[in-house]
């Protein structure tokens, strides 16, 4: 299954400009609706207003150099590692989801553009990226969705409770899921048979939601939280730190404080 | 001066939500970020902007005594036993304030409360609250009032 190129058996359904022109339309609809996000929220333009306003209370200014070790040290560790949600379980299935879907999409653009026509030889590196890309978005997301959330976990809503924050979460699940049964389905080659069909409409229906949804979804916080991080880092490089006090001159000799307890007395 | 939150550094981890006395740090539903539900019944205790590992909680300043332009900002340091503050004033002035929050290591003189036994439902009925009567360091039964004494009107 984990060297079954969905894509390639489907096109004898569909031929591949068919499904290109799917995923551009997908791409079309994650930049309307990050654009009618931004236009509507404003909250580029308060970003922008707030970072100039930083930059007046700067004590020192950056030189090129110095902003692009910030900005470089900001993707690499604190994108790339998502840092802020701190040690522990939250980064894990954050961190699984997030390459887990970066992986998964790059493999679908991959074989959908260079591997769908029914003569094509897919290399396994690419079946294998986007199988096991897929099986870490399923885990990461399920992960979050049923023992992480925050207003589960620290406000005792029921686990069931479905809200439009998890719009985004439950699409990307969806995709992911759907993806593999539909790739296992074909893999068992049940003569044409009505089931792997179904699990195809299911995945391009999640496919639809997730990114035509995303004005509705926190689809954007990928956009939003590495521009919010970088901003975060320059402004402590340059010293208006969001006004915030500078770090105390003490040792660290009291232990972690707060950091201890996950938040869960409700 | 109550609180809000700024979104963009919101991880939405709930610490603000579990410390809230007033109960009023809550998580939006849209977004999951932390949000303050009711400003009005802020108690400007400060406690979620200390326990805020992102620095995501600000307070905002009622106008007539705080004009637009000031900022008071917090920076807690619990490893470091720390609480630094700044405060900007609106003609750019500025004051620098740190403070040691603690002198004992963390968690040495603070009960484990999530150790303890889970108090029985029947507990709430009674008129002994949480460690008593071991906690007022006395083993005697404690004073109640008996229910038939209260006033007419008074139902409990």
């Amino acid at each position: 299954m984990i060297y079954n190129n969905p894509f390639s058996t489907l096109s004898e359904l569909v031929p591949p400009i068919v499904m290109q022109g799917f995923l551009i339309t997908m791409i079309v609809f994650v930049a309307i609706g990050t654009l009618v996000d931004i236009i509507h929220k404003k909250n580029v333009k308060y970003f922008f207003e707030n970072a100039k306003k930083a930059k007046k209370s700067a004590t020192r200014e950056l030189g090129i150099g110095e902003k692009t070790s910030v900005i470089v040290k900001t993707v690499v560790y604190d994108i790339g590692t998502t840092s802020e949600l701190g040690a522990g379980k939250r980064r894990a299935a954050h961190l699984l989801g997030m390459y887990g879907t970066i992986l998964f999409w790059i493999a679908s653009t991959v074989m959908i553009f260079c591997y769908s026509s029914q003569s094509s030889n897919t290399p396994s590196l690419w079946t294998v990226i986007w199988h096991v890309g897929a099986i870490m978005t399923v885990l990461g997301g399920s992960w979050f969705w049923f023992f992480l959330r925050v207003d589960v976990y620290s406000e005792a809503h029921p686990w069931y409770r479905v809200i439009k924050a998890d719009l985004f979460v439950l699409a990307l699940i969806a995709t992911s899921l759907f993806g593999l049964i539909w790739s296992y389905l074909q893999f068992l080659n049940l003569n044409d048979r009505w089931d792997d069909k179904v699990f195809l409409v299911l995945y391009v229906v999640s496919n639809l939601v997730l990114f035509g949804g995303v004005y509705w979804s926190k689809f954007a916080h990928m956009f939003y939280k590495p521009g919010a991080a970088i901003q975060k880092n320059l402004a402590e490089a340059d010293g208006s730190r969001d006004n915030l006090p500078p770090e105390a001159d003490a040792p660290k000799k009291f232990g972690l404080g707060i950091k201890r307890e996950a938040p869960k007395h409700y | 001066m109550s609180t809000f939150v700024y979104m963009t550094r919101c991880d939405g981890c709930g610490h603000c939500v579990d410390i809230c006395p007033s109960d009023i740090m809550h998580i939006d539903e849209t977004i999951r970020r932390a949000v303050n539900i009711e400003p009005n019944f802020c108690w400007e205790c400060y406690a979620c902007v200390k326990a805020c590992p992102n620095h995501a909680i600000d307070v905002r300043g009622y106008a007539d005594f705080a004009p637009m332009g000031h900022s008071v900002r917090v920076r807690r340091e619990e490893e470091k036993g720390t609480i630094s503050w700044k405060i900007k004033f609106r003609n750019g002035k500025e004051k620098n304030f740190v403070s040691p929050i603690t002198t004992k290591p963390w968690g040495k003189f603070i009960p484990k409360l999530t150790e303890e036994d889970k108090p029985k439902q029947g507990a709430i009925k009674t008129q002994i609250l949480y460690n008593e009567p071991e906690g007022l360091n006395t083993k005697k039964e404690l004073p109640s009032i008996a229910k038939d004494s209260f006033k007419k009107g008074v139902y409990y």
